[in-house]
């Protein structure tokens, strides 16, 4: 079979795309398959027609190719892809909708309210942040609405901080939220068709636990697989998990990370093209089922091509 | 003679994360301090051929003549191939050294040729000094900022690296002095003191001639060693050249380092380290440990380059052009860098540091750049500790006077955008500010005490 792996892209992920891609390229190959890379720019329309591939696995993170963006094009193409379809990558990539999702479906998901730039610049939005800061406490989380790792992620502890913490989000993108903090263990449930994957629990080794860089850093948080949870909590979390995935209209795979405090299960956010490089989560998980890295690979061009059989 | 079978993988196949897990037991502990970050994913995508990029420290090798390089290249080949291609004495060719006397007598000093060790790049040199001096825990001091490229190496050799604060006069000798005394106090003793007292990177600052004499006076009383690494020293575009502390010091507590990178190529990796006898000794050791010997091709593409006699008029080329770019940048930074904004104006070298308002990070400043096709290296890469936050680094040698200008442009913009959302949200909406002075925005390092 001919697949075209799209990778790279402008977004700010493009590294982790790329060893993404690059991780797919050679499982694809050892799976016997007729492998074309593709490092997306303005010619991709033009290779995708030229070369007509059976199938395209999108191996792309952050705006551009995990926002639908990419997804609309080989929906128009008439070239099945890997992962969520375009609508589900647009309700996953902006948090802000994402959690209008979650909540909309009954689920438990942090305490929010979204800004864009203009209600600071234009209408005096700032003159409300007394308020919002009274009842989302403190510290809050201030976040931009689409980007993916921790980029623009920042931890306010007071009133005085917030206003900074604005700024680094605004870097990233017009829209920001901010989050009540819910104190917990932080927990990744990746989704493969409609089967939940062993949960991954990420534990931070040291330093602060309101630096997110050392969230992301090697060697400063350990992740668990499966982690250690009771049945009880196991089943709550994997349902919380698996009813977020169809909230958003999910298909292929997702990654839907949460918060397990003592209210029971919190929602963050889905990722709808979590990475796939050896550090990554989704291939974990999917080690920890049994699943080879190979067979992840063969599973989710399956579910591209055969949708109905998920 | 047997066919070579065609290799069945383009690449060998990644380990998977069980694999990686295995491995994870043989890993040395010192891999655990090598850390991957964000940022470096950042910069990843300054390579595209859209973004102006001020973040790299490149030399601008453009103008080096092709004929001469194809005519030296061809003299090597028909006269010296065997040579050329062979293995070479590990502290390197003799000639070679001999074009490092010339480079570093264009400074004032007189090394013996006997404590010259030749090593591949710069960088190599600072690695061997690491691995000849440092245990695990040692303390190792250098200036704050400190040149982006030396933390991992240090950090590999598990240094417990120390920052001393720069103002516009260099590494606070005085703040360097209390430091020195605190540590003796606790019966700890740093292996060295790494500087780049000229044209400093990331900083631009060159160091004082009163705090490079003190800094010599200290290792020489308290028997300290100071490694100078001094890549830039040539490349002066305007005040009085300095002495090297090498020259003043007499090279018995200065390990020198030095390049043909920044004055004829960084391609052909060729740098250098002079050091004490004993301590060049366990050096060499070091250096046969690592790669035998510094390539001989590129030994005799120096050799024959220097022979042309022309080498210092290249500098003296490179020098007018890079004094240019400074000049065009400065320009740029006073037109569209906003008033709260400070900068150093160094005197020669590549790089620029400027410093923006506290509540501006530039790691995701550079974020909001890259939408706008520039990028730079933000000042958190030249700390160990996190800070740094605030400033950049800019580098003006390698793109040219027009690309300086829009460059710093596009990031004066991001960041008035920054800066008037600040106002709006903290209610101190603030006018542009006004330009009155001249300068208004020279000598950008609040001493430390002020910080």
């Amino acid at each position: 079979m001919k697949v075209a792996v799209l990778k790279g892209g402008r977004s700010l992920e493009r590294g982790v795309s790329l060893r993404s891609g690059a991780r797919v390229e050679d499982a694809l190959e050892r799976l016997g398959h007729q492998v074309l890379p593709i490092d997306v720019g303005p010619d991709l329309v033009k290779r995708l027609a030229a070369e007509r591939p059976d199938v395209a696995f999108v191996a792309m993170h952050g705006v551009g190719g995990e926002d639908g963006t990419v997804q609309e094009l080989l929906e128009i193409l008439g070239i099945p892809f890997t992962g969520p379809g375009a609508a589900a990558c647009a309700r996953c990539m902006d948090k802000v909708q994402a959690k209008d999702a979650i909540d909309e479906a009954g689920l438990e998901t942090p305490h929010w309210f979204a800004f864009n730039q203009t209600a600071f610049r234009e209408f005096g939005a700032a003159d409300a942040l007394g308020r919002l800061e009274e009842t989302l406490g403190f510290p809050l989380v201030v976040k931009p609405s689409r980007g993916g790792s921790s980029l623009g992620v920042r931890f306010a502890r007071s009133a005085a901080e917030v206003p900074q913490a604005l700024i680094s989000a605004f870097s990233y993108d017009d829209r920001v939220l901010l989050e009540r903090f819910v104190d917990g263990r932080e927990l990744a449930v990746s989704v493969l068709g409609d089967e939940p994957l062993p949960v991954v629990e990420a534990i931070l080794l040291e330093g602060d636990r309101y630096d997110f860089e050392a969230r992301y850093e090697i060697g400063r948080t350990r992740f668990v697989c499966p982690a250690e949870l009771s049945a009880e909590e196991e089943r709550a979390v994997t349902e919380a998990a698996l009813a977020t995935y169809r909230a958003l209209g999910c298909t292929g795979f997702a990654r839907i990370d949460l918060i397990l405090g003592d209210e029971g299960p919190s929602l963050l956010e889905a990722n709808a093209i979590p990475g796939l490089t050896d550090t990554s989560l989704l291939p974990q998980a999917a080690e920890a089922a049994g699943l080879s890295f190979e067979q992840l690979v063969e599973r989710i061009l399956d579910l591209a091509l055969k949708p109905a059989a998920a | 003679m047997a066919e070579v079978p065609e290799p069945t993988h383009r690449r060998r196949s990644h380990a998977g994360t069980r694999d990686l897990e295995r491995y994870a037991g043989l890993f040395a502990e010192r891999t655990g301090v090598m850390r991957s970050s964000a940022m470096r994913d950042l910069m990843a995508i300054t390579a595209r051929p859209e973004v102006i990029s001020l973040a790299g420290g490149l030399p601008d090798t453009s103008t080096f003549p092709p004929q001469s390089f194809a005519a030296q290249m061809t003299r090597i080949a028909q006269e010296s191939a065997a040579k050329a291609l062979q293995y070479g004495p590990t502290e390197g060719f003799e000639e070679t050294k001999d074009c490092i006397l010339e480079v570093m007598g264009a400074e004032g000093m007189l090394p013996d040729p006997d404590d010259i060790i030749v090593t591949t790049g710069g960088q190599q040199a600072i690695d061997l000094v690491c691995k000849t001096l440092i245990d695990p825990g040692d303390v190792v001091i250098c200036e704050a900022p400190t040149y982006p490229g030396a933390i991992p190496t240090l950090c590999s050799y598990q240094a417990d690296v120390v920052q001393v604060e720069c103002d516009e006069d260099g590494m606070q000798v005085e703040v360097l002095e209390q430091l020195l005394a605190d540590l003796r106090s606790e019966g700890r003793r740093p292996k060295f003191i790494y500087s780049v007292p000229s044209f400093q990177n990331p900083a631009g600052v060159t160091m004082s001639l009163q705090r490079r004499h003190r800094l010599v006076e200290l290792a020489r009383s308290q028997e300290l060693l100071v490694v100078e690494d001094n890549p830039y020293g040539l490349l002066r575009y305007g005040g009085e050249p300095m002495p090297p502390l090498y020259q003043l010091d007499g090279g018995d507590f200065v390990i020198y380092l030095g390049t043909f990178s920044k004055i004829l190529s960084p391609g052909i990796r060729l740098g250098w380290a002079v050091a004490p006898p004993p301590v060049m000794e366990k050096i060499v050791l070091g250096k046969q440990a690592a790669d035998l010997c510094t390539s001989t091709l590129t030994q005799y593409f120096v050799r024959e380059y220097f022979a042309e006699r022309r080498w210092q008029h290249y500098v003296n080329d490179l020098v007018e052009i890079y004094r240019g770019r400074r000049d065009t940048m400065v320009e740029a930074l006073r037109t569209y860098f906003p008033a709260e904004a400070t900068w150093t104006e160094p005197e020669g070298g590549l790089f620029i540091w400027a410093t923006l308002p506290d509540y501006i990070d530039t790691s995701d400043l550079l974020a909001k750049a890259l939408r706008a096709d520039v990028a730079f290296v933000p000042g958190q890469a030249a700390y160990v500790d996190g800070r740094g936050s605030h400033s950049m680094r800019l580098n003006f040698s390698g793109v040219d006077e027009d690309e300086i200008r829009e460059g710093v442009r596009r990031i004066g913009k991001v960041i008035a955008e920054q800066v008037e959302l600040y106002g709006t949200l903290t209610g101190e909406h603030r006018e542009p500010a006004p330009v009155e002075e001249p300068q208004p925005n020279v000598v950008p390092f609040r001493k430390a005490e002020e910080a």
